[in-house]
């Protein structure tokens, strides 16, 4: 009989801990090429929130194509927080009132914890000579990108190219499209995604220089040898600002909302900035990326907003049916 | 191993040489075309070694891909095979109006793209879709779901079972059947001690095919599983994720996997045909 | 007639086949007609005429028919092979035989290119010959080839085996020669599964994504297949245009299925005659 305070005391005990530490779960839908990158920011996260409110936090990841993954919370993958290649995928998510229109506005920096840029990956030596964007279309050259209509990283390499062309001395629309146009006549195979991009040049060995981002590239010297790919900086590239953001309709449907921002927010902190390094993004913190010397070489940006408007303006004038790229492929 | 009783008549030179002849075509193009395939599979998949590939598919990730994987075809499968006698039943066994048009609708499911048959079960139950309002009010979730997965997969292995029925019941005829009717047999007397005995076989590799491609399946099925790591992704998933994060021996290992498990089961039909071998002789049918 | 009303579940089986079938296939394919339907008619012709669809549609259904026949002619001899004759090997080849469909299709497509790459197994000996087979049609058509080869086999096996040797035998006994014999009685009796493995080949191959994908190259008006511009509209959140497209394939598809079951009818129709 004595026992029974003894149960009840235990019980007691239990029951105040399961409230204090709730088990709490998070779905961030991200793009393909960030799972190195989210699995250490989730382990850190996940330990510092669990010290500051007892909770033990899971974060479950979904990877795929960006496009595709904003589909799929459009069609009801339930998404607390989404972090994509380019601000496009979060704006058709704002048209269908999952998240709110001014989603760019509500963390720095254009909602950009880190960013990347173009440059190119050619083989060891460089052989072919390959240093900027005009050598690019010499003619015989081979030029590996995916497809701009299926994948986000693919829209990226083609306004860098289009922004060279209108920055040069004398740089006009007409122009831009011509260099364009001869860059893409330079390539042998359109993969649909970044990554089976890079398993083309890299494994199949065609091409002469490929296309990427520049945290994918030094991945890639990183994963398949620094002895057979080089890395090259244009001049001039276009600064790839991956966007993220909290999906509200679902966040606060879970009750998630808190963790999902704290969450966002710890991608500003030192500690994410410097594991967002680690994993080859450009950090937006100047003293972070100083303690990465050499990694990020200094080369002249530009923005999407700075020479397209916005990324709705871009996608519609470029990528959508009847857009730049089609036409392109219709003088083919 | 034991030869099917044939009927031996002396076979004369040029014979024996088209027959070598065939038998070298074959082997030429199924080597090419198929082994070679699966050989830069496993070669890929050990190039690092035993102990990398043993790594690589000891992880928690393959094994939840695997387990779902099984469990998705292990409901599809048997759904489809009593679909597909069913179907093969009433297309062989009865004249109705509109056979044709069933047979065509059965085969549909082939010649829908993948690609358009993940999106069919995203415009039912997608949050936008016909009944997607309805269940997420009710705190259903099918989509990017293990539901999803398993109406998605049967969609694309429906024809199989009943594929690999019909022309042969049809060859068979029903004289069998009939006459074990006017003997008394019930309807599922007759079923079990007639019908299905003379179908096992071809039931057999409808069954197989249709684990087979349950298995193997990857567009369709990536359109509704949300890719979620370890909850919603399926064995070819999980290579194709690996294999894009420059993990070859991964993904090539998962990917060797899959094949193993596709021979086993091709083993098991291989290894019942010879057991059985003298009952199957036994039970082709009388000409008609 | 009357001799077929002996057998039962007339009404069980249909009516189970059809619920089935209705609640798999048909309501689906009614959301996506439905969603098809949002494109104007006039949208929907700009769309079909453009060169950039007609090419797709062009290399998905002309490298498809094109793998189909090549299927049914070899997986015709490689059925009849493994039926017909023993040599060492048999069960082993014949256990490859549904290695397309165990193969995941990504992993097939991965495969089938590391082998015909420039620097591939098969690649690196042919391309010096003029023999490029990635990343042109000809790769895709060895893919549609590779994904339909077990149709054909695994229809035909099934008749082959349950077939009355006593015909070819009586037939021979008669005088006939082996190629009579072959064309006269055992092709006949062949046909309507031929034909079963040929259209469903046919169909498998034309809708196929995720192992031409990786082989194709997929550049606009050469080697782009009509299943990607579906998955480029879905990337532009274009349901209704992609839906279309796929309507239109599928009706396409429908259509020489239809096709194909009235050639089956009419040769099994030929076979009881001639039998």
């Amino acid at each position: 009989m004595r026992k029974i305070p003894f149960v009840l005391g235990v019980l007691a005990t239990l029951a105040v801990a399961s409230l204090q530490a709730k088990e709490v779960t998070l779905l961030n839908v991200s793009y393909d090429p960030t799972r190195e990158l989210y699995r250490d920011v989730n382990q850190a996260f996940a330990a510092q929130w669990q010290t500051q409110h007892g909770d033990k936090l899971t974060v479950e990841m979904s990877n795929g194509g960006s496009g595709k993954q904003a589909r799929s919370v459009i069609d009801g993958l339930p998404a607390d927080v989404v972090t994509l290649a380019l601000a496009y995928d979060i704006d058709v998510l704002a048209d269908r009132k999952l998240l709110a229109s001014d989603w760019q506005q509500r963390l720095p920096e254009n909602a950009s914890p880190y960013t990347s840029t173009i440059v190119f990956l050619v083989r060891k030596g460089n052989p072919k000579g390959i240093h900027d964007w005009a050598d690019l279309i010499k003619p015989g050259l081979q030029v590996i990108t995916p497809n701009p209509k299926t994948s986000g990283g693919a829209r990226w390499n083609y306004l860098a190219a289009w922004g060279y062309a209108l920055t040069q001395p004398g740089g006009d629309d007409n122009k831009a499209r011509a260099f364009v146009s001869a860059l893409y006549k330079n390539v042998p195979v359109l993969d649909t995604g970044a990554r089976g991009s890079t398993n083309t040049f890299a494994q199949r060995g065609i091409g002469d220089v490929l296309l990427a981002w520049e945290n994918e590239a030094l991945l890639v010297q990183k994963q398949l040898g620094k002895d057979k790919f080089e890395i090259v900086t244009p001049s001039v590239s276009i600064l790839a600002e991956p966007p993220v953001a909290v999906v509200d309709s679902n966040a606060d449907k879970h009750g998630t909302r808190a963790v999902a921002e704290a969450y966002l927010k710890f991608l500003y902190t030192p500690e994410g900035q410097t594991i967002a390094a680690k994993n080859f993004y450009r950090p937006r913190s100047a003293d972070i990326a100083a303690k990465f010397p050499g990694q990020f070489p200094t080369l002249k940006t530009f923005t999407v907003n700075e020479v397209f408007g916005d990324w709705r303006k871009a996608q519609t004038r470029f990528f959508n049916d009847g857009g730049e790229f089609d036409r392109l492929n219709q003088s083919r | 191993m034991k030869a099917t009783p044939r009927v031996s008549r002396p076979v004369s030179w040029p014979r024996l040489l088209l027959h070598i002849l065939l038998i070298l075509i074959v082997v030429c193009f199924m080597g090419v075309f198929l082994l070679l395939p699966l050989a830069t599979v496993f070669v890929e998949a050990l190039r690092s070694g035993v102990h990398a590939f043993m790594q690589a598919i000891a992880q928690r990730e393959a094994l939840s891909s695997m387990r779902l994987t099984l469990f998705v075809a292990a409901i599809a499968v048997p759904l489809n095979l009593i679909f597909g006698v069913a179907a093969a039943w009433a297309m062989t066994r009865f004249e109705f109006r509109g056979k044709a048009l069933l047979g065509t609708f059965i085969d549909l499911p082939f010649s829908v793209s993948p690609v358009i048959s993940g999106l069919l079960y995203v415009l039912l139950f997608g949050a936008q879709g016909w009944f997607g309002p309805w269940l997420d009010q009710h705190g259903v979730r099918i989509i990017f779901a293990v539901p999803s997965l398993v109406l998605v997969t049967i969609f694309i292995t429906l024809p199989f079972v009943a594929r690999e029925l019909i022309p042969l019941m049809q060859a068979q005829g029903s004289d069998e059947e009939e006459a074990a009717r006017v003997l008394g047999a019930s309807a599922w007397q007759m079923f079990f001690r007639v019908t299905l005995p003379n179908i096992r076989w071809a039931l057999l590799y409808g069954v197989l095919l249709c684990k087979a491609r349950a298995m193997g399946e990857f567009g369709a099925v990536s359109v509704v599983s949300g890719h979620i790591r370890g909850l919603t992704t399926t064995m070819p998933r999980e290579v194709e994720m690996r294999y894009n994060e420059y993990d070859y021996v991964g993904a090539f290992a998962v990917a060797s996997l899959l094949a193993l498990l596709a021979l086993l089961t091709l083993a098991v039909k291989t290894l019942l045909e010879w057991r059985y071998g003298d009952q199957i002789a036994q039970h082709t049918p009388a000409g008609h | 007639m009357q001799r077929r009303r002996v057998l039962p579940g007339f009404g069980l089986s249909l009516g189970y086949v059809v619920t089935y079938l209705g609640l798999i296939v048909l309501l689906p394919l009614a959301a996506l007609a439905w969603k098809a339907s949002g494109v104007g008619l006039h949208q929907l012709l700009q769309l079909l005429s453009s060169p950039r669809t007609l090419a797709a549609l062009r290399l998905s259904f002309g490298g498809a028919l094109v793998a189909a026949v090549f299927n049914a002619v070899i997986g015709l001899l490689v059925a009849w092979v493994m039926t017909r004759y023993r040599f060492p090997g048999r069960r082993l080849l014949d256990a490859f035989i549904d290695l397309p469909f165990a193969l995941p299709t990504a992993v097939a497509g991965i495969a089938l290119t590391a082998i015909y790459a420039p620097n591939g197994w098969l690649g690196q000996w042919l391309v010096p010959l003029g023999i490029q087979i990635a990343y042109t049609p000809l790769g895709v058509m060895m893919a549609m080839v590779f994904v339909g080869f077990p149709f054909v086999v695994r229809t035909l096996q099934p008749v082959l085996e349950a077939m009355d040797r006593d015909v070819e035998e009586a037939a021979a006994s008669l005088g006939a020669t082996r190629l009579q014999t072959f064309m006269r009685v055992i092709l006949p009796m062949l046909m309507p599964a031929l034909l079963t493995g040929f259209a469903l080949a046919l169909a498998r191959a034309v809708g196929e994504y995720g192992s031409v994908i990786f082989i194709a190259g997929n550049i606009p008006m050469h080697s782009e297949i009509a299943p990607l511009l579906i998955v480029e509209k879905l990337e532009q959140v274009d349901y209704a245009g992609a839906a279309a497209l796929g309507v239109v394939m599928l009706c396409f598809s429908f259509v020489l299925l239809i096709v194909i079951a009235r050639l089956q009818r009419w040769s099994g129709r030929w076979a009881e005659r001639s039998a």
